[in-house]
């Protein structure tokens, strides 16, 4: 990138998006009441089984915010790039870097209260067993989300319309999903699927969630875990930016 | 797109950009501004290679389809673009007060009518003051007392030394520019002044005349010889 970040205009962007999400009620409601119902139908439906909801808890906590936060930051930007806002943008001296700092910033805020009622409703009301520092949780579940929000700005770079981001969802994510060890430990897998979840930031997540509950004091594996999310993140956003073309044809 | 074009945009005056749709209007105003693609050629804007970013604060840019945010209000559009341009915050009132968008200010941009809309938008191009004002069909579906007084304003900002390029496909404002320029098929076929544009094919409006120079111009073309 040519400039480093202007404080400034990346502060204008996040209370820009912040102030478009505020006066979406909705949206804002199903942000925060969505992970609270489905963690709480999970934790009935293992009524009393509190061995299994541990093992299902955490995971649950890393995807529901890189979910979430993956869809409404593709349908955000594909909104920009179809409405003549960005190409509006992209005449000023703002630079590309500012808009994806603060969408990720604004977006990162959202996360940081999703994730919060999230965390604090499954250890504090459902009692999930957590062994370390709750925040540590908390953390985790924000780094997903901008890991979710960096992927998403980068796929809205390949979607037309608003329906080709939706599907990107089921393409980006169920893989993630189905082999971050959630339904199959990821040691147990075929050779080849467990190669492929080695590479896949999702499995990171879910394994930090995993150590966070278990461990009473932070360990190495954290580290490394939570550095490769945060760098999956970075790296997303690089390649995102790269999309952001400011000529077109 | 737009081949062997070649025009200068005379600086303190409104040109008229004009022409059917489709003409290459629209993609000339994109390479002016950067953010269109250009396979060859030089386009200099105030002196500079067009698009670089000491230019971006300097010139102002609005698109054919208004592109201001629908869920914020006008005041708020304008708050962050000039945060963005880091334009001083007595600009907002100042556009809101040139565009005649006082009594909307508060007013959400989705519930603007939308000529309202285009209004905001012209707007946001004004923080700042830039010298130069690319306008991709400003009055576009105004009525014509809203398009008189947006000409005015024009006028108005050109005589304090800003430059206007002002895209229209409605003929009959064209003799409201100092300067034309007629394009179609991407190709410039008249760059004049309205009254000399006139008096050089004998025509009574624009709209015969620029029909005048394309005929011309194809006589000529069939004439060559092959």
């Amino acid at each position: 990138m040519r400039s480093p970040i202007s404080p400034a205009a990346t502060l204008a962007v996040c209370s820009r998006v912040l102030t478009q999400l505020r006066r979406d009620h909705r949206t804002l409601a199903m942000l925060l009441v969505i992970p609270v119902v489905l963690l709480t139908l999970l934790w009935w439906m293992y009524d009393g089984d509190d061995q299994t909801f541990a093992r299902l808890g955490p995971p649950l906590l890393a995807l529901f915010p890189f979910v979430v936060m993956f869809l409404v930051t593709s349908v955000t930007t594909l909104r920009e790039r179809s409405s003549g806002t960005l190409e509006r943008l992209l005449t000023t001296p703002m630079g590309k870097a500012d808009l994806l700092a603060g969408y990720g910033l604004a977006f990162g805020a959202v996360a940081v209260v999703q994730a919060t009622v999230a965390v604090g409703l499954t250890v504090g009301v459902l009692g999930l067993d957590v062994r370390g520092p709750v925040w540590v949780l908390a953390l985790v579940a924000v780094l997903d989300a901008i890991l979710g929000t960096a992927l998403g700005l980068l796929v809205s770079a390949f979607a037309a319309t608003e329906f080709q981001a939706v599907q990107f969802m089921p393409a980006f994510v169920i893989p993630q999903l189905l082999l971050c060890g959630l339904f199959v430990p990821r040691d147990r897998l075929p050779e080849v699927l467990s190669a492929i979840s080695d590479v896949l930031p999702l499995s990171y997540a879910v394994e930090a969630m995993r150590e966070a509950q278990t461990s009473t004091s932070w360990t190495s594996g954290l580290t490394v875990d939570m550095t490769v999310v945060a760098g999956s993140g970075l790296l997303a956003l690089a390649l995102a930016a790269s999309t952001l073309r400011r000529r077109t044809a | 797109m737009l081949p062997d074009l070649s025009f200068a945009v005379p600086r303190g005056q409104v040109t008229g950009l004009l022409g059917p749709s489709g003409g290459g209007k629209s993609t000339l105003m994109r390479a002016l501004v950067g953010v269109q693609q250009v396979a060859s050629g030089r386009v200099e804007v105030l002196g500079l290679p067009a698009g670089v970013p000491a230019l971006r604060s300097r010139v102002g840019y609005v698109t054919q389809a208004p592109s201001v945010y629908g869920d914020l209000t006008v005041t708020e559009n304008l708050r962050f673009f000039s945060r963005l341009l880091r334009a001083p915050s007595s600009d907002i009132d100042a556009v809101v007060e040139q565009v005649d968008l006082g009594d909307n200010a508060d007013d959400l941009v989705d519930r603007l009518s939308g000529g309202q809309r285009s209004r905001a938008s012209l707007a946001v191009a004004l923080l700042g003051q830039p010298e130069l004002l690319v306008l991709d069909e400003p009055t576009v579906g105004l009525d014509p007392v809203l398009r008189r007084d947006l000409w005015a304003l024009f006028h108005r900002l050109a005589d304090e030394g800003t430059t206007l390029l002002v895209s229209s496909h409605v003929m009959d404002e064209a003799m409201r520019c100092d300067r034309l320029l007629l394009l179609r098929n991407g190709e410039l076929v008249a760059d004049d002044s309205p009254q000399a544009l006139l008096d050089r094919t004998d025509a009574a409006d624009v709209e015969t005349a620029f029909l005048t120079v394309v005929e011309a111009r194809s006589e000529q073309r069939t004439q060559v010889p092959a």
